[in-house]
């Protein structure tokens, strides 16, 4: 294969060798360098003297507030807490193909007490109810309740002996989604509501008005 | 003191396990009727499906003899249920449906009691899966089985009242709520 | 004191052994934990790590189904059973629809059959995936999760293709299925089968088959004999694994399965790696099914054509006034079927569901039971775990296969 310009070219083998020692550093490129000024690609990198305004420019401020809603909407981790069908879609969503780890949700604690987001993904049946109250209990300060489903959200398709209708009625709720199950993006979105939620403050937990909202 | 478990099971399988390789000759309402005469009440036979309906008290009797002998050979529960008739007495079904693995038959035999307090034997001593069946349908419908080993509760709580698929226990529909609008709002406006 | 006679005792000098009184200690393994697969509770005694005792209790999914279906008519159950066994809805609904097609005695077009017989294949396939991604997480491998989710949604996507919902998709409906196959989807259901033929199993096996830990974790564990296995009425690849060769889509041929050519995956050992042998023969299978059912499609119907059981086309809808009319009673009266009672026995990825109707010649059934294979699995499980440390209980719960839905209904 010809040598052409997209082919590295072996390194210089005219360079002398550098005495480390003498504080010289290496004036070697590495290779292919020879191509645009990628950041990557660079060696010398402009220093604070090169600043318009070193202050604006490296230091920003903040409240307090603000950098603590930060930290706790940038890693949300849930609870696991699949009960029925939705609990597959969690899982869909947990796995790569819509991968809610680039959201924060890196991992699901097992443990509650490990965690802040409880999804309530499937029926809750009156035998399951108690306990969901009790992990819900169980969770530390500040945690949040999304209710996955139509099931969670209402009862879903059954109204009947054995359900609890609509997970509301045995925990607060910050977000309910729709849906049987709903699609992956439909949880993605809840746990961005969640995320708006928590960037309005720790102490404004009740979400203001949607922007589509009729009497706004 | 449980099994052991063994390294590596080498032993062919017994025969008497192995269902058979082409579809058995099926079961006859008439070689049925034979060998149970008295103690059956009627043998039908439904698009290939046979049903023998048996007095109560010789379920045991019966399901031992389907159970052991070489024809039939019924080793396998695969399902109780009931089904409550309730305007017709006797008010209660209960079916169960065995399978014979080595001969690849199946057949459902059904005990028809009268409500609202069905009692029938228990078949756990015959076959083991019946356990649960059994608790099953004492939780739902409300049969008791005398001499079971752990009659209680399965699905519903353990303190729940009632049997939730008899028919005269409703359903259970909610009215559904919807939140009130919010103050000021004029529909289409 | 339990048999430790397999675990290595390193005492120095025997002389200094003594009894201690020990007493076994109660565990809750409650209905939220990761492990269970859904909202099982297990009640375990323990001495040390050995599980003395093993009491499931389930009913934490009761969702009171079978009283449900008694108030809607035939047609509107279908929803409901998609919801029973949430892995592999289709082939719930291929039991119900069985049953009340042979109900009616109604003839299924040949199409509608092969159709059927191919998104059930896809679906059993679906329902393994999902099982091996989960077992294989339980066991410590989170890679296979990932690849397994993978192909699952290319399976879903199909399942999105024929009726706009990724699992619960009502697909098959009583005389046939709801909608013909979409443009495009023979191409997609071939690449997806030359795919999973080619290397994504072959991937999974490379991941699992030979790897140490997932031997050491799962070769004589969970140990059932055939005779206990049939006492218990376990059904499905535990069953199979167990060495007994009992497949509904042999034994008792249904839906057209007769004309499939394919094997059943046997196994000897009876134990957790045997049953994880078996469900990837199962998917090898099932992909074999699958591919025969495509090349070999007839034209044809998609659904039978009876005056009073099935709905009438939609094209008929225009310009037919009695089209019409029988389309509005259908949906909303329902069909008046004869009376009767049938069970209909098929096989599921997880064992024999069997779907049991009674019928008073009223349009709702009077009364409709399903034989959940993962409620009798289940039952056998005290005796795989009895003896053994609860990590394989873990692997025991994971290799049976169970889903909570189908347990509670």
């Amino acid at each position: 294969m010809a040598l052409d310009e997209t082919t590295p070219k072996p390194m210089d083998a005219t360079l002398q060798p550098i005495n480390l020692r003498s504080g010289q550093l290496p004036l070697v490129k590495p290779m292919g360098t020879s191509g645009p000024d990628f950041p990557l690609n660079r060696t010398e990198w402009p220093t604070w003297q090169d600043d318009d305004n070193p202050v604006k420019e490296n230091v920003f401020t903040t409240t307090l507030d603000r950098l603590v809603s930060w930290a706790r909407r940038s890693s949300i981790w849930p609870v696991t807490f699949g009960l029925a069908c939705c609990a597959i879609e969690m899982m869909a969503t947990a796995s790569s193909r819509f991968d809610i780890a680039r959201f924060g949700s890196e991992v699901f604690r097992a443990s509650p007490r490990q965690s802040d987001l409880m999804i309530v993904a499937g029926r809750v049946s009156k035998k399951m109810a108690p306990v969901v109250r009790q992990v819900y209990d169980q969770m530390a300060e500040p945690k949040w309740v999304i209710s996955m489903g139509a099931c969670a959200t209402s009862g879903g398709v059954y109204n009947n002996y054995a359900l609890v209708q609509g997970v509301d009625q045995v925990v607060p709720v910050d977000i309910y989604i729709p849906g049987c199950p709903p699609r992956p993006e439909q949880v993605i979105q809840a746990v961005m509501e969640i995320q708006k939620i928590i960037d309005r403050g720790p102490d404004r937990r009740r979400p203001a008005k949607p922007d589509w909202a009729v009497d706004r | 003191m449980p099994d052991p478990t063994p390294e590596s099971n080498s032993a062919p399988m017994e025969e008497a396990l192995l269902p058979p390789t082409s579809p058995p000759p099926p079961l006859s309402v008439e070689g049925l009727k034979e060998r149970f005469g008295d103690q059956q009440l009627a043998v039908t036979d439904f698009f290939g499906e046979l049903t023998m309906v048996i007095p109560a008290e010789a379920l045991l009797d019966v399901c031992h003899r389907l159970k052991e002998s070489p024809e039939y050979n019924f080793n396998v529960c695969m399902d109780i249920s009931a089904v409550d008739h309730l305007p017709r007495q006797p008010r209660f079904d209960v079916n169960y449906h065995l399978a014979s693995v080595p001969a690849g038959h199946r057949l459902r035999v059904k005990v028809m009691l009268p409500g609202p307090d069905p009692i029938i034997e228990s078949v756990t001593s015959l076959w083991g899966t019946a356990n649960w069946w059994e608790r099953e349908v004492y939780d739902l419908m409300g049969v008791v089985f005398t001499h079971h080993p752990d009659l209680r509760r399965i699905q519903m709580p353990e303190d729940w009242v009632g049997h939730p698929h008899r028919r005269d226990y409703p359903t259970g529909k909610y009215a559904v709520t919807f939140t009130p609008p919010p103050p000021g709002f004029e529909p289409g406006k | 004191m339990t048999d430790l006679a397999h675990w290595p005792t390193d005492t120095a000098d025997p002389s200094t052994e003594r009894e201690i009184a020990t007493e076994t200690m109660t565990l809750n393994m409650g209905p939220q934990h990761p492990s269970t697969h859904g909202v099982l509770r297990l009640v375990l005694e323990l001495d040390g790590e050995i599980v003395v005792k093993c009491t499931p209790i389930i009913g934490y999914l009761h969702t009171g189904i079978e009283k449900s279906c008694e108030d809607k008519t035939y047609h509107k159950v279908v929803p409901l059973t998609d919801r029973m066994d949430y892995l592999a809805p289709m082939l719930n609904n291929y039991a119900y629809c069985l049953a009340v097609e042979k109900l009616l005695g109604l003839e299924i077009p040949e199409r509608a059959m092969y159709i059927r017989v191919m998104m059930a294949e896809l679906t059993r396939i679906a329902s393994h995936l999902v099982w091996l991604g989960t077992h294989a997480m339980d066991l410590g491998a989170m890679t296979v999760f990932f690849y397994a989710f993978r192909e699952r949604e290319r399976v879903l996507s199909m399942y999105e293709m024929l009726s706009g919902v990724r699992m619960m998709s009502s697909y098959f409906r009583i005389g046939g299925v709801s909608e013909d196959l979409p443009f495009g989807f023979e191409r997609e259901v071939r690449t997806f089968l030359d795919d999973m033929e080619r290397d994504r199993l072959d991937e999974y096996e490379t991941l699992l088959t030979s790897n140490e830990i997932f031997i050491e974790r799962s070769k004589g564990v969970g140990y059932i004999s055939p005779q206990d296995a049939l006492d218990m009425g376990l059904t499905g690849p535990p069953l199979r694994a167990a060495g007994i060769p009992w497949d509904n889509r042999k034994t008792c041929p249904y839906g057209g399965y007769e004309k499939f050519d394919f094997e059943i995956a046997l196994g000897t050992n009876s134990d957790v790696y045997d049953r994880y042998k078996v469900r990837i023969k199962e998917m090898r299978e099932s992909v074999k099914i699958a591919r025969q059912a495509l090349e070999g499609m007839p034209e044809g119907r998609f659904r039978a054509a009876h005056p009073r059981y099935t709905p009438p086309d939609k094209k008929m809808l225009a310009t037919s006034m009695e089209a019409l009319i029988h389309h509005f009673k259908y949906y909303t009266e329902g069909f008046h079927p004869p009376k009767g009672e049938v069970y209909v026995a098929t096989e599921t990825g997880k064992g024999e569901l069997g779907c049991y109707l009674c019928s008073d010649g009223t349009p709702k059934p009077r009364r409709v039971h399903f034989r959940g294979p993962s409620f009798i699995n289940l039952e056998s499980l005290p005796k795989m775990a009895v003896g053994r440390p609860i990590a394989d209980l873990v692997a025991a719960i994971g290799s049976i296969d169970i889903v909570l839905g189908e347990v509670d209904r």
